[in-house]
C-alpha cells in the first residue's frame, strides 16, 4: 500500500473513533450529571441504614454479652491490633506500627513473593496477597517465617475456594444428553483432554460420542478419533475445512438419537485476539444445542490453559468467557515445572472454578482439582 | 493493558519536572515501575532482577541525569538494553558445507513444532532447497499423520516409516532419514521430534540421542510465546538436553506480551531466530528485535493498528477515497460509512484506542465506552437521505429531526454528530494540504485529544502530549518544518533512497537496501517515542 493510503486509513479510524469517542464521552458526562444527584439520596439512605444497622448489632452484642466468657488478655491484643488494621486513618495505621513489630527480616517477604511470581500469580495479586499477609502477622504478632508460610498457605486456600462446585455437569434434567464444549487456544491441549474426559466418562460407565469440530489443524479429528477407539467411542467428523458448527450439530443430533449421555465437543485452537475465529466459536456454542430444542444451553464450556501460561492467560480467560461463558477451567500440563499460578486470578475476576487438571500424556492423567493440592504444589 | 510503560513512566516522572537532575529515589521509584512492566510481560524473575540492575546503573549515570527529559531518556535505555539482549546476535540459518543440513526441533509439548516444521519447510522451498521432513514425533496420537498432511501443504516430501501412536524407535527414524536424503538428493532434513517436559529425564536422553545420531548443523528450540515464568527453567533444560542453536518464538500473532522471548535470550544468550505468526503456511517470519522490545514494554503498538488496517480495509475504497481528497473534493457521510464498515472489521473500539500511543490518560473514559456508541453514530448516518449523505450542509432543522426520530435518538446527538464531523472534515482538509494532521480542537468542553495530533506525519506527538493542554483549540502539531522533514523521509525511504537517518524522527532503523518499502518495517520510531533521532 501506498504512504499516502495508509495516511488516509489512520486519519479516518482517528477520526471516527473521535467523533464516536467523543459524543460517547458527553453522554457519559450527562449521565454521570443525573448519576450525581440519584447519588446523594442514595447516600442518605444508605448511611441511615449502617446506622440502623451498628445499632441492631450493638444491641445483639450487649445482649450476647452476659453469657460471654471473657477473652484471654493475649487474644485482647491480637483483636486491638486487628480493629487497628481495619482502619483506614493514618492514626490507626501508625498505632498498629507501634502495638506490633514486624518481626520477619525483608528478605523473607521477598522469598515469599518470589514464589507467587514465579509460579505466574501475578504482580497485582501477588503484591495484595503479601501486604494482606503483612497485617495478618504484624496483628498476630507472628515471627516465625514457617508460620507465616502456613498462614500463605490459608490464604491462598482461601481465595482458590475450596468450596466451589468443580464436579462436571455431565447429565441433563430433560434426559437429552449433556453437552460439553471444549475450547483454548492453540496447542494447549484441548483434544487431549477431550480424549482424557472420554475415558474418565466411559470409565464411569456414560456413554459418551465425540464431536471433531476442530477441522481446521492437519489431522486433529484423526487424533480425537484415536482416542475415541481406545474406549470404543464414536468420533463424529467432517473432511478437513468443513463448519465447526455443522459438526457439533451432528454430533449431538447423532447422540441424541443414539440416546448418548454426554456429547463432547472438540474445537479447533484459537487465539483470542482472532475475531473472526472467536465469532465462529461463539456460532458453534449457539448452534450446537439446536437439535435438543429450545432451553437447552450447552451443559458446560470447558477452557483448556496450558499451566505453562503467564500472564496472557488471564485475558484468554476473559475473552473466551465473553465468547462463550466458560464454565470451568481445565489447566493443562501440570507434570512441568510450571505452577499455573495464573488461575488463581483468573478465578478470582471472572469466578470461573478450575475442574480438572491434566497431568501429563498418558491416557488416564486428568484428576480433579483440589484447592489444598494446588496450593501446596505452588508454594513447593 | 492500557498502562504502557512509557506512559507510566511519565506520570512518574510527572513531578519532577522543573529538576535539574535525578535523585536516587527518583530512579527507584522508575526502576520499581519497569520491573512491574516487565513482569507483566512475563520476563522471568531472575533476568527482570539481572536487567534492572543494569538499567539501574545506567539511569544514575551522567547520561539521564544531564539529559532534557529523564523520562525518555530512561525509556530509551531499557528499550536499547532490550534490543541489545533480543537482537544482539541475530543470524541466518548455518547450512552444512555438504548437505544434507540437518534440522533439528525441540520443544515442550504444544509449543507448536510440527507446525512450525511445514512452515521452514515451505520457507526453504521458497528459498530454493529441497527439504525433507522427518516424522520423529511417534507418541502423540496421529502426530506423524498431521506431519504428512503439513508437509503435502508445503510441497514438500515426508518421511515417515513408523506409523507412530506410540510405535517405532524415533532415534533409529532420525539415522535412517539421513541415507533417505541423501540418496533422494534432498539438502535439508527438518526432524520434528515429540513434544517433551524439561524435567522427564528419559525423554530429554532420548533427544539427545536424537542429536547424536543426526548430528544437526541447527537445533531449534520452539517456545510459545505466551508461556510465563516457566520459560527460564524450560529453556535451561533443553538447553543441558539437547544444547539447541537458536530458538523460534512460536504463536506470536497472540495478544501475549512475549517477554519469553527476554527470558530465555538473556538466560542461554542463543539468538532467537524466526517467529511464527499464524496458522497459514507463509506466516513465518524472520524475528525483528526492535518490534519484540516494544512490544514487551507495551509502547503503543502503531504498527499493530496499521497492520490490522490494511487487513480490513477495502483498498479499492480507500484508493477512491484518496483521490477524491487529493481532487480537493470534502470528505462526505458516505465515505465516512464505508470507513466505519472497515473500522468494525478491524474489532473492539476499545482495544484499538488503547493501541494509539498516548491514550492512557483516558483509560477511565475509555473503560466507560459503549461499543455500541459507533452503531448508533451509523445509524443516525443511515437515516440520511443519500443527497444529505453526499451534502451535510443542507441539513435543517427539520430535517435533523426526522433523522433523529428515523434512528431512535434526539436531535442533540444529531448535532454532535454533525459538528464532530464538520471538524473531522476541516482535519482531512488540513491533512491533504500539509501532510499531517493539524490537532484536533475539543470543542464544547470535551477533552481533546491532544496524542492524535500529527500522528500520520510520525515523531513529535508524544512530545506534544505531555505539554498539549484539555480544551486547547485548533492546535498545530509539532512544528511544521519537522513534519515536512518527517514526511520527506518517509518518502525517501519508500523510493528506496539510502539516506542517512541521522536527524530524523525515526529512531535511526536501517531499513537495508534490498528491502521493498513496507509499513511494517516502520521504524520504532514511528510511534513517536524519541523525538529527534535517536543517537
Amino acid at each position: 500500500m501506498d504512504q499516502p493510503i495508509i495516511l488516509l486509513i489512520v486519519a479516518a479510524i482517528v477520526f471516527i473513533l473521535v467523533v464516536a469517542l467523543g459524543i460517547s464521552l458527553r453522554v457519559n458526562a450527562r449521565k454521570k450529571g443525573l448519576g450525581d444527584d440519584r447519588g446523594i439520596d442514595a447516600d442518605v439512605t444508605g448511611e441511615l441504614k449502617i446506622d440502623e444497622i451498628s445499632e441492631a448489632v450493638e444491641k445483639e452484642k450487649a445482649e450476647a454479652r452476659g453469657s460471654e466468657v471473657p477473652t484471654a488478655p493475649g487474644n485482647r491484643l491480637v483483636r486491638l491490633r486487628e480493629r487497628l488494621a481495619k482502619s483506614n486513618s493514618g492514626l490507626g495505621r501508625g498505632l498498629l506500627n507501634l502495638l506490633s513489630r514486624d518481626n520477619l527480616d525483608e528478605s523473607t517477604w521477598e522469598e515469599i513473593e518470589d514464589t507467587l511470581i514465579l509460579a505466574d500469580v501475578g504482580v497485582d495479586p501477588t503484591t495484595e496477597l503479601v501486604d494482606k499477609l503483612r497485617d495478618r502477622v504484624k496483628v498476630l504478632g507472628t515471627r516465625d517465617p514457617e508460620d507465616v508460610r502456613g498462614l500463605l498457605r490459608e490464604e491462598l486456600i482461601n481465595l482458590v475456594d475450596p468450596t466451589m462446585d468443580r464436579d462436571l455437569a455431565t447429565s441433563h434434567v430433560s434426559g437429552d444428553p449433556a453437552v460439553i464444549l471444549v475450547v483454548g487456544v492453540n496447542g494447549s491441549g484441548k483434544t487431549t483432554t477431550v480424549g482424557k474426559i472420554a475415558r474418565v466418562l466411559v470409565a464411569e460407565d456414560k456413554t459418551v460420542r465425540l464431536g471433531a469440530a476442530d477441522t481446521f489443524r492437519a489431522a486433529a479429528a484423526e487424533q480425537l478419533a484415536t482416542w475415541g477407539s481406545r474406549v470404543g467411542v464414536e468420533t463424529v467428523r467432517r473432511e478437513e475445512g468443513a463448519d465447526p458448527a455443522s459438526v457439533a450439530y451432528s454430533a449431538v443430533e447423532e447422540g441424541k438419537d443414539a440416546g448418548t449421555d454426554i456429547v463432547l465437543i472438540d474445537t479447533a485452537g484459537r487465539l483470542q485476539n482472532k475475531i473472526g475465529l472467536m465469532d465462529e466459536l461463539g456460532k458453534v456454542k449457539r448452534v450446537a444445542t439446536r437439535p435438543l430444542g429450545e432451553g437447552h444451553e450447552i451443559d458446560e464450556v470447558l477452557l483448556v490453559l496450558d499451566a505453562t501460561t503467564g500472564q496472557n492467560g488471564m485475558q484468554q480467560a476473559k475473552v473466551f468467557a465473553e465468547a462463550v461463558n466458560i464454565t470451568g477451567i481445565v489447566l493443562t500440563k501440570l507434570d512441568g515445572t510450571a505452577k499455573g499460578g495464573i488461575v488463581i486470578a483468573v478465578q478470582r475476576e471472572l469466578g470461573v472454578p478450575v475442574k480438572l487438571i491434566g497431568l501429563g500424556e498418558g491416557a488416564d492423567d486428568l484428576a480433579p482439582f483440589t484447592a489444598e493440592g494446588f496450593v501446596d504444589a505452588l508454594l513447593d | 493493558m492500557f498502562n504502557s510503560l512509557s506512559d507510566r513512566l511519565t506520570a512518574t516522572f510527572k513531578n519532577l519536572r522543573g529538576k535539574g537532575r535525578l535523585s536516587e529515589a527518583d530512579v527507584d521509584a522508575t526502576i520499581r515501575e519497569i520491573r512491574r512492566a516487565l513482569l507483566d510481560a512475563d520476563v522471568a524473575l531472575p533476568v527482570v532482577r539481572a536487567f534492572t540492575g543494569r538499567i539501574r546503573e545506567r539511569a544514575l549515570s551522567e547520561e539521564v541525569s544531564g539529559a532534557l527529559n529523564p523520562g525518555q531518556q530512561v525509556v530509551k535505555i531499557v528499550n536499547d538494553e532490550l534490543v541489545g539482549i533480543l537482537g544482539g546476535q541475530t543470524r541466518r540459518l548455518t547450512f552444512a558445507k555438504r548437505p544434507p543440513t540437518v534440522i533439528m526441533l525441540a520443544g515442550l509439548q504444544g509449543a507448536g513444532k510440527t507446525t512450525l516444521a511445514g512452515k521452514l519447510a515451505h520457507w526453504l522451498k521458497s528459498e530454493g532447497h529441497r527439504p525433507m521432513l522427518v516424522a520423529a514425533d511417534l507418541q502423540r496420537p496421529n502426530a506423524v499423520n498431521q506431519l504428512q498432511i503439513v508437509g503435502e501443504r508445503a510441497g514438500a516430501f515426508v518421511y515417515a516409516p513408523e506409523p507412530g501412536n506410540g510405535v517405532g524407535n524415533p532415534v533409529q527414524v532420525a539415522t535412517e532419514s539421513l541415507e533417505v536424503a541423501k540418496s533422494k538428493l534432498h539438502d535439508v532434513v527438518i526432524v520434528d521430534t515429540a513434544g517433551r517436559l524439561g524435567i522427564d529425564e528419559e525423554l530429554m536422553q532420548q533427544a539427545a540421542d536424537i542429536r547424536t545420531a543426526v548430528n544437526p548443523d541447527e537445533v531449534l528450540f520452539v517456545i510459545d510465546a505466551m508461556i510465563g515464568q516457566d520459560a527460564v527453567k524450560t529453556a535451561e533444560a533443553f538447553l543441558e538436553g539437547v544444547d539447541f542453536t537458536g530458538v523460534v518464538l512460536s504463536k506470536l500473532d497472540g495478544d501475549s506480551r512475549g517477554g519469553a522471548a527476554l527470558s530465555v535470550a538473556e538466560v542461554t544468550g542463543k539468538p532467537i531466530m524466526f517467529a511464527s505468526t499464524g496458522e497459514s503456511m507463509k506466516d513465518f517470519e524472520q524475528f525483528h528485535p526492535d518490534r519484540m522490545a516494544d512490544r514487551i514494554l507495551d509502547m503503543g503498538d502503531i504498527l499493530t493498528l496499521i497492520e490490522q488496517a490494511e487487513k480490513n480495509f477495502d483498498e479499492k475504497e480507500t484508493a477512491k477515497l484518496q483521490k477524491k481528497v487529493e481532487a480537493g473534493e470534502d470528505f462526505d457521510l458516505n465515505d465516512f460509512l464505508t470507513q466505519m464498515s472497515g473500522l468494525k472489521k478491524m474489532g473492539s473500539m476499545k482495544k484499538m484506542l488503547g493501541m494509539m500511543p498516548g491514550m492512557s490518560q483516558y483509560q477511565d473514559q475509555l473503560e466507560n465506552f459503549d461499543e455500541r456508541e459507533v452503531d448508533r453514530v451509523e445509524a443516525i448516518v443511515r437515516s440520511m437521505t443519500p443527497a444529505e449523505r453526499t451534502n451535510p450542509k443542507i441539513l435543517n432543522g427539520s430535517r435533523r429531526a426526522r433523522i433523529a426520530k428515523g434512528a431512535g435518538t434526539t436531535v442533540t446527538a444529531v448535532n454532535q454528530l454533525m459538528e464532530r464531523f464538520t471538524q473531522a472534515q476541516k482535519m482531512m482538509r488540513g491533512m491533504t494540504r500539509g501532510g499531517g494532521m493539524p490537532g484536533m480542537g475539543g470543542g464544547g468542553g470535551m477533552p481533546a485529544m491532544p496524542g492524535m495530533g500529527g500522528m500520520p506525519g510520525g515523531g513529535a506527538n508524544r512530545k506534544k502530549k505531555a505539554g498539549a493542554k484539555k480544551g486547547r483549540k485548533g492546535g498545530k502539531s509539532g512544528n511544521p518544518a519537522k513534519r515536512a522533514q518527517e514526511a520527506q523521509a518517509l518518502q525517501d525511504k519508500k523510493d528506496g533512497k539510502t539516506k542517512d537517518p541521522v536527524g530524523s524522527a525515526f529512531g535511526g532503523v536501517d531499513l537495508g537496501k534490498d528491502e521493498e518499502f513496507d509499513p511494517t518495517n516502520l521504524p520504532k520510531g514511528f510511534g513517536g517515542m524519541f523525538p529527534g533521532g535517536k543517537k
